[in-house]
């Protein structure tokens, strides 16, 4: 039983870190419909701009701002050269376009920082906790319990913040209806601005927590694909769903891993949230907080 | 009820001159011209397809005219920007409900008061506490026109789930949020039932008469228009067909044929 709890705080903790994947996506779509395919291009960007500013001699308190402020502008000008133009289009070119993005700022990263694979130490050591060991007798990592908290003070932060303040309305509003946001003065350019730079600065604690655990690599990259099976769970445009999504996700492959691993020799962890996405998908299109889809015949 | 002789009509504040509009090979509106009184209610009266909701949709910038000029408040322009014509003081419904549907009634309306909460949204990530105290003196705002226009009853209910007839009146009070001076109504009673209707006949009279608020009213129950409007224009295939007060828009032959005509 011990035993299932450490697979499961495990698995819940890295949860935490697909939600916070998840949100940069969730955040663009509700804002603007499109589905950000360079969301994890961003993550690796930062995450390399980040190392590369720490190997220019930079402190870590001086690098954070900096890549912070690096992110910001990215996420700004990302919205003000490459969708505002293509406003109106068909959701599918915005798809594309965000493709296109992916590899331009892969390209640019790796151009400015070079390719090789590096180490980010924060400082946080990867080491069961030895107090919850001796109380509860369970062994809880304390760096993933650091990037856990990180993650989810920032992702309620957001979800506060985008639930119950005038800018969170706005952005619903927006998302709602674009004409009927226009019409009441929502000046939509600054709500997607917005929206990009916040992404932008969720990519950057996404790509200091992912990179200091898996290493400042391409591979990078595809941590916004685990964001996916997390946002066929959650809905697209939910933030508490990105948080419970990527809790069921974290928690289900760790413990399907541990428990069904075995009987299939191993590897689980690589698809079974997909499998797990896809089957919820047959069962509620919508994901677990999204708008029951209507069809009106 | 409020009569025309109890709010003074007062200057032009809007002047549309030569307006054209076409959508590739259709012809939405053919060099209209018309103006808009302070305080006066005018419709906007048509068969359909007739370019009613393409007026209304030039004046607060959603359309872009080819050709032609609107002066609002003295001010000259080529074409509005939804944004700026909202800055203006211009609200409007549409004709096809267009609410926040995953918002209360309570939030939709408050979206309403946007432009009237003055710190910017970038002030207001940073001061939390000054955006709060705002919130808090608009919802006072919006409550009152919840009870003008008695919807207390919903006001924590999401707006998709609501009778057609309510998500009107809704939309209405996300309009008066804003405290416009120019209010465009697109079909503000089209789909509603005669009890409907006349509680909405009374809003749109009380609007005016207690705020002095100018209306621009595209309706097409004749009964209603004749009644509540002070000056009418009636456009048919883009064309221009009739302008003046109900009356004489009732008598006149042009206006008699375009509704006799069309199939309506
Ligand atoms: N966005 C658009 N794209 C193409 N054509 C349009 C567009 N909007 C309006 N039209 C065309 O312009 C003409 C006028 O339409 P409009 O909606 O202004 O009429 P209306 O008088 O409001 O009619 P109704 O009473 O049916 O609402 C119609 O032929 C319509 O098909
Ligand atoms: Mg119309």
């Amino acid at each position: 039983m011990q035993f299932f709890f450490e697979v499961l705080i495990g698995g819940l903790l890295s949860g935490v870190m697909y939600s916070l994947v998840a949100l940069g996506f969730v955040l663009i779509y509700k804002a603007s419909g499109v589905f950000n395919f360079a969301q994890g291009s961003m993550v690796f960007f930062a995450a390399l701009t980040f190392v590369g500013l720490l190997e220019k001699g930079l402190g870590f308190w001086l690098a954070l701002p900096a890549t912070l402020a690096v992110m910001i502008v990215l996420g700004l000008v990302i919205e003000r050269i490459v969708l505002r133009p293509l406003i109106n289009q068909p959701q599918i070119t915005l798809f594309m376009a965000t493709i296109g993005l992916s590899f331009f700022i892969e390209g640019l990263a790796q151009l400015m920082w070079g390719a090789n694979v590096r180490g980010l130490e924060l400082g946080i050591q990867d080491e069961p906790l030895q107090w919850v060991s001796d109380v509860a007798g369970v062994n809880v990592s304390k760096f993933d319990l650091v990037a856990a908290g990180i993650a989810a003070v920032l992702v309620s932060t957001l979800a506060i913040f985008f639930s119950r303040t005038r800018i969170g309305r706005a952005l619903r509003a927006v998302a709602d209806d674009h004409q009927a946001a226009l019409a009441v003065g929502i000046p939509l350019q600054q709500i997607w601005g917005i929206v990009w730079a916040v992404a932008g600065a969720v990519a950057l604690v996404a790509g200091l927590l992912w990179g200091a655990r898996n290493g400042v690599q391409f591979a990078l990259t595809f941590v916004a694909l685990k964001a996916l099976p997390v946002l066929i769970l959650g809905g697209f445009e939910s933030i508490p769903g990105a948080v419970v999504g990527g809790l069921i996700v974290g928690a289900s492959e760790k413990l399907a891993e541990v428990y069904v691993g075995p009987y299939v020799g191993g590897g689980i962890e690589g698809w079974f949230p997909y499998v797990l996405a896809l089957l919820f998908l047959l069962v509620r299109p919508e994901g677990l907080f999204g708008e029951k889809i209507i069809r009106r015949i | 009820m409020t009569t025309a002789a109890a709010r003074p009509i007062g200057d032009v504040i809007l002047t549309l001159e030569h307006i054209s509009l076409a959508f590739g090979g259709v012809k939405a509106l053919a060099d209209i011209s018309f103006d808009v009184r302070e305080h006066e209610i005018r419709a906007i009266i048509g068969p359909n397809g007739a370019g009613k909701s393409s007026m209304l949709n030039v004046i607060n910038g959603v359309y872009r005219p080819q050709e032609g000029t609107i002066t609002f408040r003295g001010e000259v322009r080529r074409n509005m920007e939804p944004h700026h014509a909202a800055a203006q003081g211009i609200a409007r419904t549409f004709q096809n409900i267009a609410l926040f549907k995953g918002m209360s009634v309570l939030d939709n309306i408050m979206t309403g008061r946007n432009l009237r909460m003055r710190t910017s949204f970038i002030e207001h990530a940073l001061h939390w506490g000054r955006a709060n105290r705002e919130e808090i003196e608009n919802r006072h705002r919006v409550e009152e026109i919840i009870d003008f226009l008695e919807i207390q009853h919903i006001r924590k209910a999401p707006v998709g789930k609501l009778p057609y007839g309510l998500q009107k009146r809704v939309e209405l009070a996300r309009a008066l949020a804003a405290e416009p001076s120019l209010l465009l109504l697109d079909e503000p009673m089209a789909g509603m039932n005669v009890e409907e209707k006349q509680d909405m006949c009374r809003f749109v009279l009380d609007v005016n008469g207690q705020y002095g608020t100018t209306i621009v009213l595209i309706e097409h129950d004749m009964g209603v228009v004749m009644d509540i409007s002070d000056r009418v224009v009636v456009l048919d295939y883009g064309r221009k067909i009739g302008d003046g007060v109900p009356d004489e828009v009732r008598s006149s032959k042009a206006v008699i044929d375009a509704y006799l005509g069309a199939a309506h």
